[in-house]
């Protein structure tokens, strides 16, 4: 294989891994400032409880998210050189805005939310909970106005080979940017959801009864049963945005190859990229062009328009048609969980499988819509300006293929491992806290919840 | 003043400096945690989990400095990005590796069975140590100038092995400072090996960018400039012994500047920069690119110089807000 596609891999790999922690942790907190708000309005323990537990996951999960994304800061100077050579006076202030006004706030408020308590106000460990929310949320903003800009740059003219910028403000706010800003955030909030309805319900199947657990089971369950309806409106909006401004993404998406009025929707296909067909085509009539158009006779441009010029399709297609898949399954798990708590007061056991089933189904659906719209940019790194293998450096293909088997290596024992990990501090929370068997470590008595209430 | 401040003169020369005070804060604050971790191998069980107690709050933000030198680096200077990076890849690649080991171990020694926490302790020396020794190497060939001779690469391990011993160092001065009794003792003995295999790091980096350079060798051993220059070794000399000096009678009675070694190896680090950034200005890579050939466009490094003005001050305002916070001895790792 040759360097290009090796460096491409690692890239993918690097932020495949990465985008799994930022996913979880930008909704996550917001969900541990709930349980600190609602703590603080009723000063029941439940709520203390739930934010405790959580803040463990997030913390494990915000230390992966940092050391992988430290990981990717470097890739672009080791195998993507002329990314920043290129549209550096683009991509370089957005990053610099997000160590700055993001990454600080978060790392170094983090560590007031973490071991601060008994030393700080109630108030002041509250704030340090919005600081960090805010953080993670300020930090989606700016990478992904910078993704959305390579997606559909504007705003900028080519002076000797380089971006030069004509309005930050257009730079800002690209047109697809408000749709993919959104679309990710709803995503990460989904991620998180399940994530906390999945561990609660899994508490739950090994009977530990804390009021705690059926908090966070209802906030977890309730938040995606809101969020998958949003999301779906969401992506539509921005599947209609991403018609207008990168057809053949859409093409690729769909599956279609000619240009037609009342394209049917595919369920399923394999494209051939050889014969410039699909092969064991499922479809029904029309309904391609309803969706994507609003309209039954609707035109969709088909990918034959763009012959050397768009992605490679069974990727995209494929990835797509996970990303849609999994959000059918959580709008179905999560509806009917929000129905069973209402109506009963708990899950029924068979839907608290579910649930644990679908504990990262949030990961899939991210990654899978991630690659819909990374790989649907090729071959373009920057659209109509910068093609990935352009930017790529000439470090020796064995090399990249070394650095990539140690990331790919690291990242599966590590993944692998917090998957554990997770699950492992759900089993301990169940056991009655001992004291005495980890002595001042997790499960101690925490003297700040004596401090927190004479705050209040 | 802000029309000069913004001009494609002034921009490279402030956005090397801003860089330089990020790497520099970097040097010290993750050299500190980092140089913990390098220590936790010579530490009692219970002794180590204070050490991970006292850097805890702050490692996550002291990390942070590193992405943001390399983000100026990135952002303000891309060509010269690309070389080094390109150049360094290896050793790169193995710094990462380190910081995402140390990094997890860090969070899943607290959170796994009692067993396997003497692995991830493991983990986090291996990969603090890892970390120091690549950012040496890389130091090191950043000097000489990248090409990967025997003689280079020879140069770039001992300066690997120097900066980690300089990382153990000031790590045991932070330890000082945080800690009482037989840790304290323990962190006063670490202290005084590991400021001697600092001085000779600096002086194996001192003697040898003259030899690299014939334009460094003029810019320090020339009349006056030679006169002039004399205070940075000579300042940097008179800490180290008078910090051995200090480090004999530690701790003192009632614990009384148990503040000031560490202070006196953030001032070692700052002098051995403050000579290395004379040496190579105004390149970015060595004889090769100025920081003005490196530069970005002045429009995009005026956009950024903006949010560093505004922002910057607040960065270093909670920080110290959070060090305040968690002043004085380290207490039981009350972590949730």
């Amino acid at each position: 294989m040759d360097a290009l596609i090796l460096a491409r891999i690692q890239f993918a790999a690097n932020i495949s891994f990465h985008i799994l922690f930022p996913s979880i942790t930008i909704a996550l907190c917001w969900i541990l400032l709930f349980f600190k708000l609602r703590f603080n309005a009723t000063g029941d323990d439940k709520w203390m409880d739930a934010y405790r537990f959580w803040v463990k996951i997030f913390a494990l999960s915000f230390a992966l998210g940092v050391v992988s994304g430290i990981t990717m800061s470097f890739q672009f100077g080791t195998n993507w050189p002329g990314f920043m050579e290129k549209v550096g006076n683009v991509a370089g202030p957005l990053l610099a805005y997000e160590v700055l006004t993001a990454f600080f706030l978060e790392a170094t408020f983090l560590g007031i939310m973490l071991f601060g308590a008994n030393r700080v106000s109630n108030r002041v460990h509250t704030i340090a909970t919005i600081l960090v929310a805010v953080g993670t949320t300020m930090s989606a903003f700016w990478i992904i106005a910078l993704n959305s800009w390579m997606q559909t740059p504007t705003d900028f003219v080519m002076i000797d080979g380089r971006a030069h910028v004509t309005s930050w403000l257009g730079i800002l706010f690209t047109p697809s940017m408000p749709y993919r800003l959104t679309h990710v955030l709803i995503a990460s909030g989904l991620t998180a959801a399940f994530l906390v309805a999945g561990i609660s319900a899994y508490r739950w199947l090994r009977g530990d009864r804390a009021a705690s657990v059926m908090a966070a089971l209802r906030t977890g369950v309730y938040a995606a049963a809101i969020l998958i309806p949003l999301q779906i409106f969401v992506g539509d909006l921005h599947g209609l945005n991403t018609l207008e401004h990168q057809p053949q993404k859409v093409a690729a998406m769909e599956g279609i190859w000619e240009t037609e009025r009342g394209a049917s929707l595919r369920l399923f296909a394999i494209p051939d990229e050889e014969t410039r067909t699909n092969h064991y085509e499922i479809a029904i009539p029309y309904l391609g062009s309803w969706i994507l158009t609003h309209d039954v006779n609707g035109e969709i441009k088909g990918l034959n328009e763009f012959e050397g010029n768009h992605p490679p399709v069974a990727p995209v297609f494929f990835a797509f048609r996970i990303m849609v898949g999994v959000g059918l399954l959580m709008l179905a798990v999560s509806w009917l969980g929000a129905w069973q708590l209402w109506r009963r007061g708990e899950t029924g056991r068979w839907l608290a499988r579910g649930l644990v089933a679908m504990t990262f189904a949030g990961w899939i659906a991210t990654v899978a819509g991630w690659y819909t719209t990374e790989i649907g940019r090729q071959p373009w790194l920057v659209t109509g300006v910068l093609r990935t293998a352009d930017a790529v450096s000439a470090v020796p293909a064995p090399i990249v293929g070394m650095s990539l088997a140690m990331y790919l290596s690291l990242y599966a024992a590590l993944l692998a491992t917090y998957i554990f990990v997770v699950f492992f501090i759900a089993r301990r929370a169940g056991e009655p806290a001992t004291g005495e068997k980890t002595p001042g470590g997790l499960f101690a008595p925490d003297p700040s919840i004596a401090r927190f209430r004479e705050d209040r | 003043m802000w029309s000069y401040v913004t001009s494609a003169d002034a921009l490279p020369i402030i956005f090397a400096g801003l860089m330089g005070l990020s790497i520099l804060l970097y040097v010290i604050l993750d050299g500190y945690d980092l140089g913990v971790g390098i220590l936790m191998r010579g530490a009692e069980p219970e002794e180590q989990d204070q050490m991970i107690a006292s850097i805890g709050p702050f490692w996550d933000a002291n990390e942070t400095w590193l992405v943001l030198g390399i983000g100026l680096l990135l952002v303000a200077f891309p060509i010269a990005h690309g070389i080094i990076l390109t150049a360094l890849y290896i050793p790169v690649a193995i710094m990462l590796a380190g910081l995402i080991v140390r990094g997890v171990a860090f969070d899943f020694r607290a959170k796994v069975h009692a067993e396997q926490k003497y692995l991830w302790d493991q983990a986090f020396f291996f990969g603090s140590l890892l970390t120091a020794l690549s950012q040496g190497y890389m130091l090191g060939l950043y000097i000489v100038g990248f090409e990967n001779t025997l003689m280079n690469m020879t140069f770039g391990l001992l300066c690997g092995l120097c900066l980690a011993a300089g990382y153990a160092f000031i790590g045991a001065c932070w330890l000082i400072m945080k800690t009482e009794g037989e840790l304290q003792r323990k962190s006063v003995r670490w202290a005084r090996i590991f400021v001697w295999v600092t001085a000779i790091g600096l002086a194996l980096v001192s003697l040898a960018t003259p030899f690299v350079s014939a334009r460094i060798f003029e810019k320090w051993f020339t009349l006056p400039n030679f006169l002039l220059l004399a205070p940075i070794p000579l300042a940097a000399g008179a800490l180290i012994i008078g910090l051995e000096l200090l480090l004999r009678k530690m701790p003192l009675e009632g614990d009384r500047y148990h503040w000031l070694p560490f202070v006196g190896a953030a001032g070692v680090f700052l002098l051995g920069f403050a000579g290395l950034a004379y040496s190579f200005y105004p390149y970015v890579v060595l004889d090769r690119l100025t920081v003005w050939e490196a530069a970005s466009a002045p429009e995009s490094l005026t956009v950024i110089l903006i949010g560093v003005v505004i922002v910057l001050p607040c960065i270093l305002a909670y920080t110290a807000y959070s060090y305040r916070i968690f002043w004085g001895k380290v207490r039981e790792l009350s972590y949730y």
